[in-house]
């Protein structure tokens, strides 16, 4: 296993006290794998991503559990070390491109800049590299786009930019938090393709953050479904789509637009919004939301294997499963 | 349903709650109640000067008193002293004596108390810079609302006069001002402003910091003319100038009254410096700056008549700048003119 | 980008006719006496009067008075002080000028480099006691009247311990040229120089690290940090990079604003003979042709400076360069 996370908890401090923002999320991830991770905004899952990375810097904060990555513990791993994996072994992209570039540097530059502090080459050494991953991403003359300033490029070439940023070391791990959210129908869909292909041609695993069900069907081999910073449901993208375990992960599953079949007039939505952290219940997170909710919810329910899945609700257990779901066709 | 409740409905919220809220994160800003409790003292002492002249030091500070002498303990000594020098050539004042009832912080050149003058002088620096604050925070609110609100060429004329304005560095614009008044003052029509009065100084300082403060008013205008609660109270036909009092006004006072310390400040750094000049403040008033100018000959025998004035500028200064940051930090107000003197 | 260039170049030369105007209606149609009076200056006798008013055409209407003004500025330059028996104010202007360069490039050298590195220093510890001291050492830069300080530091280095090896080196006051003794120039300017630069240290580490701070939270700062890079280069060369545009732009306006006699406080109580302290010379007799001329000059090159800082802009920023 390339990363294996451990009852990860991420802690922030929040009017004078410490409130969990993840929860004892734990998974793992192998070589060649994407696994995306699937939740509303505030669920946790771009706090899990930082988290990995090392990168919460807010004062206070406390991040327990264990991440070991190639066998390695990164949770309270010394800080030069852990720069020494960022950026070479896992790597980063974010979901603005627009804002995640460096506004006075060309594009080039800044990658360049990424190759030499992992590796000692040369300037001109650097850019020929840099020019060479442009081009792999699809970018069209891409030393002229080099050249570039990011506010002088289109979203999905900033995005492929930022893709050959994150590749340029090599990285084992490639985080892609929400990459496709910021850019237009058309230009997510060849992101999509390029994520995909990356296992191939540079044998790279993907953690994939995002909110669309849509993203982690075409692209995922396993899902991770986070709620209010807990881990909900997790499987493999194919059973968990045919047959999801918990409510939340069906309602999500419903509101997705079909592809075949008459189209309803109206997508069902989950009625109200997630608890904030501070606020969370002491049972189910999403009791208050689910249309299941009875008695048994009060106790937070414990993440248990369904056939292939875990899932974190009493529903399996009582023997009344939620019945499985039409699939068309899966891409697998 | 009708204009008016639809324009208060829309409304943002009431400022109750986020000045309450403000005001005891202040309240918790353990500088900036220093800094308060440094300014209201120094007020009070400075309203007590009558009281403090005429009760404590018995002396009369704006008359010259070369010729008087004091009493320390019993002793009878003359005002003018003979300088150290071995052949005690020429007279100096009395340095500070720290008896209150005897030139305290000792005498200026005309044997005038230096602690009597510093409290009167303190009175109208203190009274300078908080009325040109307050006109200019008045100017720089209607400027900044009408030029923001209106757009167009209204905005881009007052715009311009206001880069005109700003681009002649500030004190120079002060002097030149404080220059064509100071001898004749200012005759407007059938009012006569005499040049030894404060209102000049006044009018000065406050217009040579419009642009400056205006700036930061038309900013938040602009940015709120876009805001729906805007947008919706236009579509609704409320008129103009309704919603820039119910609307804009409110949402604006933030800016300005973080804005208020900040000007005193600035008011007060000018006024001592145009007063320095002997442009500011004329005599026989005094100010801290006037009194700064009357050390400056005696900076080396008498010091302390240039760094008492002085050091009272830089803590009444400093408690105001103080205040501001813990304003602006309370308020969240951001982007409410950049720190300039 | 030439586009931009040119509308630049267009608004500049608005400014400076609005400055000209605006200045010439201070000093020429301030409500209050009559100008001719305060031009040929005090217990002025009736025919230098009566010369006044013709020369500067003060029987004719304001338009012709404006242009007669501009005419002997800029083109003539014989605007000449009456009060100085009929020196040519504009030559004298321009022996003051290498005093004031002198001085205020000193400064900007000093404060430049203090506020960065307490600005940096600030940001990079935010929170802590180190940030919080520097800054309240700012603000008490920005509190301290320049004059004062200015008297307080000759109290100590030419009076009170001048005697002392800390302030033996200290000449006395004035100017010394840079061409004839560069150590004595130096030795005249330092103390004039750090006086100077106290207030623009404090503003500028304030803005500085004001501007770093709100660069932390921006999402390049965090992809800087996710490249591997040190907090060291994550904080130097992206962040402080970024905020230098802000920095830079207040830079020339400061600059400039004290190249143009705003720097006449301490050339004052330094006894530097530069461009303000001919204007306080001026306001002392109340030499009006003098310091109008000083004031129109100085306000001339802000605004050329400004339009500089503007091209400096593009090149600093790529974003303006292609016209937002």
């Amino acid at each position: 296993m390339l990363l294996v996370v451990r009852d990860l908890t991420v802690a922030l401090p929040i009017g004078g006290r410490l409130v969990p923002i993840v929860e004892s999320v734990s998974f793992t991830l192998g070589a060649r794998e994407i696994l995306g991770i699937v939740g509303e905004s505030g669920s946790g899952k771009s706090m899990t991503s930082l988290a990995i990375m090392g990168l919460i810097d807010v004062p206070g904060a406390r991040v327990s559990g264990s991440v070991r990555f190639r066998g390695r513990e990164l949770v309270g791993l010394a800080p030069r070390a852990y720069r020494a994996l960022r950026g070479r072994e896992i790597a980063m992209i974010f979901q603005d491109p627009m804002t995640a570039f460096t506004p006075v540097y060309t594009v080039g530059r800044q990658i360049d800049e990424q190759i030499r502090v992992h590796q000692k080459i040369s300037r001109a050494d650097a850019r020929s590299r840099t020019v060479r991953l442009l081009g792999d991403m699809g970018v069209p003359d891409p030393e002229r786009v080099a050249g570039r300033y990011p506010h002088q490029l289109s979203g999905g070439l900033r995005q492929r930019a930022m893709i050959a940023m994150a590749l340029s070391c090599n990285p084992a791990l490639l985080i892609a938090d929400e990459p496709t959210t910021a850019l237009d129908v058309t230009v997510q869909a060849q992101i999509l393709d390029l994520l995909r292909g990356l296992r191939r041609e540079y044998g790279s695993s993907v953690l994939l953050i995002t909110h669309d069900m849509g993203v982690v069907a075409e692209t995922c081999d396993r899902t991770l479904v986070l709620y209010s910073g807990l881990v909900a449901e997790r499987g493999p993208t194919g059973a968990l789509f045919a047959q999801p375990g918990h409510p939340y992960t069906a309602a999500l599953l419903d509101s997705i637009p079909p592809l075949h079949g008459p189209r309803p007039a109206r997508l069902p939505s989950i009625p109200g919004s997630p608890p904030v952290p501070a606020e969370r219940p002491a049972g189910c997170p999403f009791a208050p939301r689910c249309a299941y909710a009875h008695e048994a919810c009060a106790v937070r329910p414990a993440l248990v294997a369904s056939g292939v899945q875990d899932i974190a609700c009493v529903l399996p257990a009582e023997g009344r499963p939620l019945p499985p779901r039409f699939v068309a066709e899966m891409s697998a | 349903m009708t204009a008016p409740t639809a324009s208060s409905s829309l409304s943002a919220p009431r400022p109750a709650g986020p000045w309450r809220r403000a005001g005891r994160r202040l309240a918790r800003d353990r500088a900036a109640m220093v800094a308060l409790a440094v300014l209201l003292a120094v007020t009070a002492a400075c309203l007590l000067a009558p009281v403090y002249a005429r009760d404590v030091a018995h002396t009369d500070p704006f008359t010259s008193n070369v010729a008087g002498s004091v009493t320390i303990d019993g002793r009878s000594v003359d005002i003018m002293q003979p300088n150290d020098n071995p052949l005690h050539l020429g007279l100096s004042p009395i340095g500070p004596t720290w008896h209150a009832s005897a030139d305290l912080l000792g005498a200026d050149s005309q044997g005038r108390d230096l602690a009597a003058r510093l409290l009167y002088g303190g009175r109208t620096s203190l009274l300078i810079s908080f009325c040109a604050a307050a006109l200019c925070i008045v100017l720089a609110a209607i400027v900044g609302i009408v030029a923001g609100y209106a757009g167009g060429i209204v905005d881009a004329v007052l715009s311009r006069i206001m880069d005109i304005m700003w681009a002649v560095p500030v004190y120079l614009f002060a002097i030149s001002l404080s220059i064509v008044t100071v001898s004749q003052g200012l005759k407007l029509g059938p009012v006569a402003i005499a040049s030894d009065n404060l209102l000049i100084p006044i009018c000065i300082i406050a217009l040579v910091y419009v642009p400056y403060a205006a700036r930061p008013v038309r900013g938040r205008v602009m940015s709120l003319r876009r805001a729906e609660f805007v947008t919706a109270a236009r579509a609704l036909g409320v008129p103009g100038y309704r919603i820039v009092l119910r609307d804009i006004l409110p949402n604006v006072t933030g800016t300005l009254v973080v804005l208020a310390p900040l000007m005193m400040a600035l008011a007060m750094m000018a006024e001592s410096a145009l007063s320095f000049l002997s442009i500011g403040v004329q005599a026989p008033g005094a100010s801290w700056g006037t009194i700064i100018e009357d050390g400056e000959g005696l900076i080396y025998t008498r010091p302390m008549v240039a760094i008492a004035p002085g050091l009272a500028i830089v803590i009444v200064v400093l408690a105001l700048n103080v205040l501001g940051d813990g304003m602006r930090d309370a308020l969240d107000v951001r982007d409410s003119g950049r720190e300039r003197a | 980008m030439v586009m931009a260039v040119l509308r630049r170049l267009g608004q500049t030369l608005f400014v400076l006719v609005g400055i000209s105007v605006l200045v010439f209606l201070v000093f020429f149609a301030t409500p209050g006496a009559d100008p001719t009076a305060r031009i040929a200056g005090r217990n002025a006798s009736s025919e230098t009067m009566a010369r006044v008013r013709v020369e500067y055409g003060f029987d004719r209407p304001l338009p012709v008075q404006y242009a007669r003004m501009m005419e002997k500025l800029f083109v003539t330059r014989d605007l000449t002080s009456y009060v100085n028996r009929g020196q040519k104010v504009v030559p004298e202007i321009l022996e003051a000028a290498p005093v004031t360069v002198s001085l205020v490039s000193g400064a900007a050298v000093i404060w430049v480099v203090l506020s960065v590195a307490m600005g940096v220093i600030a940001a990079a510890l935010r929170g802590s006691w180190v940030d919080r001291g520097l800054m309240m050492l700012g603000l008490v830069g920005i509190s301290i009247p320049v004059f004062w300080l200015g008297q307080v530091v000759n109290l100590v280095t030419q009076s009170r311990y001048h005697e002392s090896w800390l302030f033996s080196w200290v000449p006395g006051l004035g100017y010394v040229p840079l061409t004839e003794d560069p150590l004595g120039w130096f030795r005249a300017l330092a103390l004039p120089w750090l006086t100077l630069a106290v207030l623009f240290v404090g503003i500028y580490s304030r803005v500085l690290r004001a501007d770093l701070v709100a660069v932390q939270s921006e999402d390049f700062m965090r992809t800087a940090r996710a490249k591997g890079l040190s907090p060291a280069r994550v904080l130097l060369v992206h962040g402080l990079r970024t905020s230098m545009i802000t920095f830079v732009s207040l830079f020339g306006l400061d600059f400039a604003q004290l190249v143009g006699g705003g720097a006449l406080l301490t050339e004052v109580v330094f006894g530097l003979q530069g461009v303000g302290r001919l204007t306080y010379q001026a306001l002392s007799n109340l030499d009006l042709p003098l310091i109008m001329a000083t004031v129109m000059y100085s306000a001339v090159f802000v605004v050329i400076a400004n339009a500089v800082v503007d091209m400096l802009y593009l090149l600093l920023d790529p974003r303006v360069r292609d016209g937002r």
